[in-house]
């Protein structure tokens, strides 16, 4: 299944490919004996199918719960819940859930299940035959990035932080459900490993098209992964629903001005994304191919450097050509620090990873961990400075 | 396990990479390790049990001396030990860990102080006290000795099961329930597996617990190697006390190794 080559294809086109489903909340309501006010007062919300929906607020003002009250994990204590056009409000809880994907911090991976059995765990439970799981297992865990050859039989805590909450998605995923509920899932890990997460959450999300409840205190990454956020005061009251641009550019209230921050303008970087630049093509080289050839190829497409692909068609390496031409073949050799971003990635991200690697660019990383492109540091500056025009404009 | 295919530009972090590294290595040192330790136990307890043959073959004896340590004898007392144990396990197991299942769920976990006072009570009485009340009540003989030794015996079998199921991540509990399983599934599938390790070592408390105690069972007419302690103690016949003690501790030594052995064996893997 692995993809060639790059399709750099065109994430940012209108028809996306949706397989979710609308969710609506009329009036939910969660009260707790003992406490006057209600840790949800009769939200009302209705999220379009194929839609990622960040919710944002302070801790306490009940996001999380009335997250859970979508799967009812926590039972409502009033109002109505629909998935397409389903009241699943009195649904068993059980079959309900398993379809509906839920994703929580570090991934809730089950230690003495191996990752395999982990991820084919709800559609084992859902009856499918062994051979199907088998090979959705495999699939999945393709999609996620991981090799199944090397991690299906591996346990929980042989992966690392990040690898536990790739696998944490495909077990969501498995059963191919409509709705994805996410609660912090990246709360838990080292920035870097939580910008490759999120790109990753985004590519996923353009092949797939649920419809996606994602809670998170972060601002940043509401900007950068929701199609729409909710932002909530006490009580779980909607404050402002709307798509991340409309909520930078007005804050409803002073609520969200304050809740955003004083680097709004800053946060445009936030909002722009890689795949709206234009991507160098550069040359590319298999690992073994003739290198004296393929450096002819560079030198004829005017690059000073290659990028090398494994056989599964990811970046490994970026060698210059004096460096590729010392060998006979194209070198196997992967460099750890090469800098790679999703399509999905902000300015902001690309800017802090070639920071990191001081590099004067970043390879683009498209479907299946594929090349889609190299964006230089003079192409974000450039685009920098045009949305400085426009919004000074 | 293979090493790391080299490449697939998930994880950058080196952190990352090393503890990725690390996971497989510990493991394998780890199963070795506690392997070579199980070995040393009965090792010991074959030791025991051949210098206990060499100096029965060899001391010179009374009549009522070689009368008690006669094989058949010791061999009878030895089972009726082991019978009595193996019965008010068996009987504890049954009885204390699906109770501290039960005490676990939601809708019976108030009643955990009440029962865990039981249970306490239990123990905390003497062991005489106990055997001598529950003879005089009920009767002599096997059945009230094996009673006896399950009211003092349950509570490290409960306080474990409901230890190691309090003991289990709320977040995966949580998990199971938001992928679709049933309490009932989660329960059996993930926190039953999770809590082994903790509720088996309560039952090898227990097993070497009710092996020490079952000497107790002679004053009431239950038998097993305590009556030889016993004669030894009424006629001041040392040979009996020691050879008596010395068996029972044996026995204690191979059964705690069993448990041990079953321990190792029933961890589930990946933790």
């Amino acid at each position: 299944m692995s993809d060639t080559l790059p399709a750099p294809s065109t994430p940012a086109a209108p028809e996306r490919k949706v397989s979710g489903v609308p969710i609506r909340l009329e009036g939910v309501t969660k009260r707790y004996s003992g406490q006057d006010r209600p840790a949800v007062d009769s939200v009302s919300l209705d999220i379009a199918a194929g839609e990622t929906v960040m919710f944002v607020g302070p801790s306490g003002c009940g996001k999380t719960t009335l997250l859970k009250m979508i799967n009812r994990l926590i039972e409502p204590s009033d109002g109505r819940i629909h998935l397409g056009d389903e009241d699943v409000t009195s649904q068993d809880p059980d079959q309900l859930r398993r379809r509906i994907g839920y994703v929580i911090q570090a991934g809730g991976l089950f230690p003495h299940m191996t990752v395999g059995t982990n991820v084919g765990m709800v559609p084992r439970m859902l009856g499918w035959e062994k051979q199907r799981v088998t090979e959705r297992i495999d699939e999945l865990l393709d999609l996620v990035g991981l090799d199944p050859d090397v991690y299906r039989d591996r346990y929980p805590k042989e992966l690392s932080g990040g690898q536990q909450q790739r696998v944490g998605v495909a077990r969501a995923l498995a059963a191919d459900p409509p709705v994805l509920l996410m609660d912090e899932p990246f709360g838990a890990v080292d920035p870097i490993t939580r910008q490759r997460l999120q790109d990753e959450l985004i590519r996923i999300q353009l092949e797939l098209g649920k419809t996606i409840v994602f809670v998170t205190h972060d601002f940043d990454e509401a900007v950068k992964l929701g199609d729409k956020i909710v932002i909530f005061d006490v009580g779980a009251r909607i404050v402002q629903y709307d798509t991340p641009e409309a909520i930078l550019a007005e804050p409803a209230e002073e609520y969200v001005a304050d809740f955003v921050g004083a680097g709004a303008t800053l946060k445009q970087l936030t909002l722009t994304r890689v795949n709206s630049l234009e991507l160098r093509q550069v040359t590319t080289a298999s690992v073994g191919d003739d290198a004296a050839e393929a450096v002819a190829r560079a030198r004829a497409a005017g690059d000073d450097f290659v990028v090398v692909l494994d056989k599964r068609g990811r970046p490994i390496s970026w060698p210059t050509l004096a460096e590729v031409s010392r060998m006979s073949t194209v070198p196997p050799t992967v460099d750890e620090r090469l800098p790679v971003v999703g399509l999905g990635a902000t300015l902001n991200d690309a800017l802090d990873t070639m920071l990191a690697a001081s590099q004067g660019g970043v390879v683009v990383l498209g479907r299946r961990d594929g090349m889609a492109g190299v964006v230089s540091i003079e192409a974000i500056m450039e685009a920098i400075q045009r949305t400085r025009q426009e919004t000074a404009g | 396990m293979t090493a790391l295919t080299p490449g697939p530009r998930t994880e950058q972090s080196a952190a990352e990479d090393a503890r990725d590294e690390s996971g497989p290595r510990r493991d394998a040192t780890g199963g070795r390790g506690g392997w070579r330790a199980l070995l040393v136990q009965p090792a010991l307890v074959a030791l025991g049990v051949l210098a206990f043959v060499l100096w029965r073959s060899t001391v010179t004896l009374s009549d009522t001396e070689a009368r008690q340590l006669g094989a058949a004898t010791l061999w009878d007392s030895t089972l009726r030990h082991l019978a009595l144990t193996v019965v008010a396990a068996a009987i504890v197991l049954a009885v204390a860990i699906p109770l501290g299942i039960a005490l676990t769920r939601p809708a019976l976990r108030r009643l955990t102080p009440a029962v865990i006072g039981i249970a306490n009570v239990g123990q905390a009485a003497p062991a005489i006290g106990l055997f001598v009340l529950l003879a005089i009540w009920l009767d002599f003989g096997f059945w009230t000795t094996v009673l006896a030794l399950v009211l003092y015996s349950a509570l490290p079998v409960l306080r474990n099961t409901m230890v190691g199921l309090q003991g289990v991540d709320a977040r995966l509990v949580e998990a199971g329930r938001g992928m679709g399983m049933s309490g009932f599934a989660v329960l059996r599938r993930v926190e039953l597996p999770l809590a082994v390790p903790v509720i088996l070592a309560g039952a090898r408390t227990a097993l070497v617990l009710l092996v020490g105690t079952a000497t107790l069972a002679t004053f009431i007419g239950g038998g097993g190697l305590g009556v030889l302690i016993n004669t030894g103690i009424t006629l001041s016949l040392n040979s009996l006390l020691i050879s008596g003690a010395a068996l029972v501790a044996l026995l204690a030594l191979a059964i705690d190794w069993l448990g041990r052995v079953v321990e190792h064996v029933a961890r589930p893997k990946g933790l």
